[in-house]
């Protein structure tokens, strides 16, 4: 019962902070509706036991990338930049997603309704003191199983950030020359 | 000088990055500026390119006062200027009337002023120590200088009734007796002292942010110096062994032993390590005067109307922020024709926009507190 | 009865500490905060020979009150052209960023108020990271080019000295090989000795680095008064300047939580393994007695009576917690002589001793930080963010390899203390390294730096 009220909570909340997020004229009150749809995700990671996901959602997801988007926002001064830009299509793309998505929710509840036990409504949720705790498991098979996953996805990241850094340098040379 | 800049602007927003120059106000009201100065930075970036400084909000118009009151009337005015070092004013302008008057202050008189004089210079440098510190963002030798400084300042009050603005000296000597136990107050303070010196410089000279802040930051070398005028400790900390109580005595400094600090790189750490060294000195200075103290008379022969004959002097003191020099032109009447005085916080402070360019706007701060300028002398 | 009043009491029932210790945070964390204001003032007062406040209340006993009522009472300014809503906002993210992290914190064995999250540091960690938000919204929020510039300025303070202080724990959860914080505690306990003892260079590069978290001098750049670009919190003012504020020193208190924690073994007293120490587990009744002794004594020689009245009600008080804390051994005395036979030990409170500890560990760690902002000058932006790419971060990760290191000798055989100093001395001699490449670099920087033109003549 606790369960189902702090997933009900949590979905609106991220339900309602996207459609804030899509629907607002401040590109700051966007990323800021963003970061509360990601907590909202956040919490529900924490329900199904998965507590790693959780802090990483918020470190990561949250505390690095949410923070470029807002440094980015204040730096370029999007607000600006936005009245700039002039997309015509923007009313078809939108009907054609919404569509869609429609499509795809209609689908999901009507075969859960035809086929029970593989669609929403879940009968017995296991509580989550029952499974292994996350952070262990996800270790352990991080370095055992997807080493070498892992080790890709770091030096891609090195590259990343060293590209960064290269590409801010050049610029900057080429400015003060 | 600087390069005339355009009026203080709004940043530049019309590319989406604003990263155009940027003139920027640090305006007369500021923590950091010691005083009414109004500091207008050429930015780029970060980079200070040039600056501008406008004075006057301090200015009183001392130097046209001077031509409509008679030669001791006169000198309570000169505390006010440097009002951070009244006494070292006040022996300057003296000794210039001394001076165009030809007439010399009794040997007493002399020691005492020499023991008043390096005690303020001592207070003088306490202050800017303080202060300095302050601004880079070391919150306690403030209070410790201050502590310092009472000491020195009850003297004063002893001797005088003021404790800033004091009007120690008169035409010809003193107006006032050593007070009994003078010597013992200012023996018990140098004594101490060295101990409380060696608390600042345990505080600040090694640590390595306080040299991170001030070595090679606001360099001025010897012979921009020159060339700009500079005097005081920042000609002293770029290598010129320039004091004028060595080059040109005068009171009674010829008695006594002491050194001249002189540093080798002329950036703010130097003009630090000098300005400490000097306080040292001055404290030799007061323990080889309380020794003997001649007796005899305070007050030279000088009438109780001064009408200095015809002509004109010019008359420099090393006081605490540099060469201080009073040129006075009689025209044989009791009131001055003409008093003009080289202050040296504001020659000094011409030297502001060499020494920053290039520097971070972090530093700006620093720079300001090192040339140690009081407003109420740029400004008169 | 009802179902979902059943539901509800039921809930109540499971959940009640957790809910009474989530109220007290939020209610009684400020209050600690504007007390730790206090003794900062009258700490920094003390080391600058003078008294601080001294006037509102016995020794100024009643500032924070003073201030948190003018703060209150003040007129809410909201700057023209400033987004209302996200200035509104970002003050309060900052302080429930610090109060949320609070949440995780152990502070006794039975203290915490969620029980055991087993990712506990990590959750520190990443909750009181969301603070940077309220940083960064608040500078944009004030719409004015400075504080957009400082708030920018700060929040790249923070992220960089984040990653050095992530990796100075990270060597601590090598040792203690869980997250959780009672786990990291209990590891303490079984290997005899205390973190800091085990990897040092951690905890050093920590509290530099949690120096910088919060924003303290030496690293307060951003925020100090003398500086031209004023910060992220010049446009607030009132209660929302005072969330900020708060919410600074609830994060000092977070981060000294995390360092005792890791580095200084939680609520464990000095020494927990060795027996002949156990007369140790006396000292917070005996401490806290003394106290009560002491304000006895001074009592007596207080000049007005109302304020020997309040030395007597120090004492009494002094003297109640004492008693609490020496409740379990004087039960123990009692039934040794058979009086008491009814009073049980249920009612005594556990680990009491353990929270003393943990708080006294967490007082001295704060103390230390004040001791640093009064003595230190302060650092130029650039000199900071040097300081910690360049030295902390690579001593971080250096550190890293050579706990693992020392840890994999251990495990193969070699002498505990043997391997730590080897490996120790691998990570000074790279931190002199880079020290003196640091200052190397300083140097030729400078003296490029210096514009060619000559004004002489």
């Amino acid at each position: 019962m606790l369960d189902s009220i702090l997933f009900y909570f949590f979905g609106g909340i991220a339900v309602i902070g996207a459609a804030l997020m899509v629907t607002s004229r401040n590109a700051i009150h966007s990323a800021v509706f963003l970061i509360t749809t990601l907590l909202a995700t956040a919490g529900i990671f924490l329900q199904l036991g998965a507590e790693f996901l959780f802090i990483a959602q918020i470190i990561l997801y949250v505390g690095g990338i949410m923070v470029l988007f807002i440094f980015v926002i204040m730096l370029v001064r999007l607000d600006v930049a936005l009245h700039h830009i002039r997309f015509r299509m923007k009313n078809l793309v939108v009907t054609i997603v919404i569509a869609v998505l429609g499509a795809e929710a209609g689908a999901i509840i009507y075969y859960a309704r035809k086929l029970p036990g593989q669609g929403l409504f879940i009968q017995n949720v296991a509580p989550a003191s029952n499974l292994t705790p996350n952070s262990e498991k996800l270790a352990q098979s991080l370095f055992t199983n997807y080493l070498l996953p892992f080790e890709i996805a770091s030096v891609l990241l090195l590259v990343a950030m060293v590209g960064a850094v290269v590409m801010a340098k050049n610029k900057k040379r080429s400015e003060d020359s | 000088m600087g390069n005339t800049l355009q009026d203080d602007a709004l940043p530049n927003n019309n590319t989406l990055l604003g990263a155009d120059e940027l003139v920027l106000n640090m305006g007369p009201q500021h923590p950091s500026t010691h005083g009414v100065l109004r500091v207008k930075l050429k930015l780029d970036g970060e980079r200070v390119r040039g600056t501008e400084c406008v004075i006057g909000y301090l200015h009183r118009g001392v130097e046209k006062i001077a031509e409509n009151r008679t030669y001791q009337q006169f000198a309570p005015y000169v505390d006010r200027m440097d009002y951070v070092a009244a006494v070292s004013n006040g022996l300057g302008y003296c000794e210039a009337v001394e001076k165009l008057l030809n007439v010399e202050a009794p040997p007493r008189a002399r020691v005492i002023r020499t023991i008043l004089t390096e005690l303020q210079r001592i207070a003088s440098h306490l202050v800017w120590l303080g202060t300095h510190a302050l601004d880079i963002g070391a919150l306690t030798p403030l209070f410790y200088c201050m502590r310092e400084r009472e000491e020195i300042l009850k003297i004063f009050e002893k001797y005088c009734g003021a404790r800033l603005t004091t009007h120690a000296f008169r035409i010809g000597g003193l107006q006032y007796e050593a007070y009994d136990g003078f010597e013992k107050d200012v023996e018990r303070f140098c004594l101490d002292f060295e101990r409380r010196i060696q608390e600042y410089v345990d505080l600040l000279t090694g640590n390595s942010i306080w040299i991170g802040r001030t070595r090679n930051v606001g360099i001025l070398n010897a012979a921009d110096c020159i060339a700009l005028g500079a005097s005081g400790p920042i000609l002293r900390a770029a290598g010129v062994k320039w004091d004028l109580r060595k080059a040109q005595p005068y009171a009674a400094y010829d008695q006594y032993k002491f050194e001249i600090p002189v540093g080798t790189n002329g950036d703010t750490y130097d003009r630090y390590m000098v300005r400490i060294e000097e306080m040292r000195q001055s404290r030799l200075i007061c323990l080889q005067a309380i020794e003997k103290i001649p007796e005899g008379a305070i007050m030279g022969k000088v009438g109780k109307v001064i009408k200095p004959p015809a002509g004109e002097v010019y008359h420099s003191i090393e006081a605490p922020k540099g060469i201080l020099g009073y040129y006075i032109v009689s025209d044989g009447g009791t009131q001055p024709y003409r008093v003009r005085i080289r202050p040296p916080s504001f020659i000094n402070l011409q030297a502001l926009d060499k020494m920053v360019r290039g520097h971070l706007v972090a530093d700006v701060v620093a720079i300001i507190g090192t040339l140690d300028i009081v407003l109420g002398e740029v400004d008169r | 009865m009802n179902p979902t009043l059943h539901a509800i009491l039921v809930f109540l029932q499971t959940w009640w500490v957790e809910l009474t210790c989530g109220v007290v945070i939020v209610a009684v964390v400020p209050l600690v905060a504007g007390y730790v204001v206090l003794v900062e003032r009258k700490l920094m007062a003390d080391m600058q020979a003078r008294l601080g406040p001294m006037r509102v209340g016995p020794h100024g006993l009643l500032q924070p009150i003073a201030d948190a009522v003018k703060l209150l009472i003040k007129e809410d300014i909201i700057p023209d052209e400033a987004d209302k809503f996200i200035f509104w906002l970002a003050p309060v993210i900052s302080m429930v960023a610090a109060l949320t992290s609070m949440g995780a914190i152990a502070f006794g064995p039975s203290f915490q108020v969620a029980r055991d999250i087993n990712i506990g540091i990590l959750f520190v960690l990443g909750v009181s990271s969301l603070g940077f938000l309220g940083i960064i919204l608040g500078g944009w929020a004030s719409n004015s080019h400075y504080s957009i510039l400082g708030a920018l300025r700060s929040t790249a303070q923070l992220v960089s000295y984040e990653t050095a202080g992530g990796l100075a724990i990270i060597s601590g959860l090598l040792l203690s090989g869980t997250l959780s914080i009672s786990g990291i505690v209990a590891a303490q306990e079984k290997h005899h000795v205390w973190f800091i003892f085990l990897a040092p260079v951690a905890a050093f590069i920590y509290l530099a680095a949690s120096i910088a978290e919060t924003n303290r001098a030496p690293f307060d750049l951003p925020e100090a008064e003398s500086e031209l670009v004023a910060g992220y919190m010049t446009e607030y003012s009132g209660f929302r300047w005072a969330l900020y504020f708060l919410g600074e020193y609830a994060n000092m208190i977070v981060v000294g939580s995390v360092a005792t924690t890791l580095f200084l073994g939680g609520w464990l007293r000095p020494f927990p393994n060795v027996h002949w120490l156990n007369w140790l587990d006396f000292l917070p009744a005996l401490i806290i007695a003394l106290i009560g002794v002491y304000s006895i004594y001074r009592a007596g020689k207080q000049p007005v009576k109302i304020q020997t009245g309040f030395m007597w009600a120090v004492a009494l008080a002094c003297f109640a917690v004492a008693f609490v804390f020496a409740a379990p051994w004087l039960i123990q005395l009692l039934h040794k002589f058979g009086l008491a036979g009814s009073l049980s030990l249920d009612f005594v409170i556990p680990g009491l001793n353990g929270a003393f500890w943990f708080l006294l560990k967490v007082s001295a760690y704060i103390y230390v930080f004040m001791w640093l902002r009064f003595t230190l000058p302060r650092y130029r932006f650039d000199q900071l963010m040097h300081l910690g790419w360049y030295i902390l971060i690579p001593l971080a990760i250096v550190n890293v390899f050579a706990v693992g290191v020392a840890m994999l000798l251990e495990a193969n055989g070699l002498n505990r203390w043997l391997a730590m100093i080897l490996t120790l001395i691998v990570v000074l001699a790279s931190a002199i390294f880079l020290v003196r490449w640091h200052d190397r670099r300083t140097e030729s920087a400078s003296t490029a730096s210096l514009a060619p033109d000559s004004y002489a003549g």
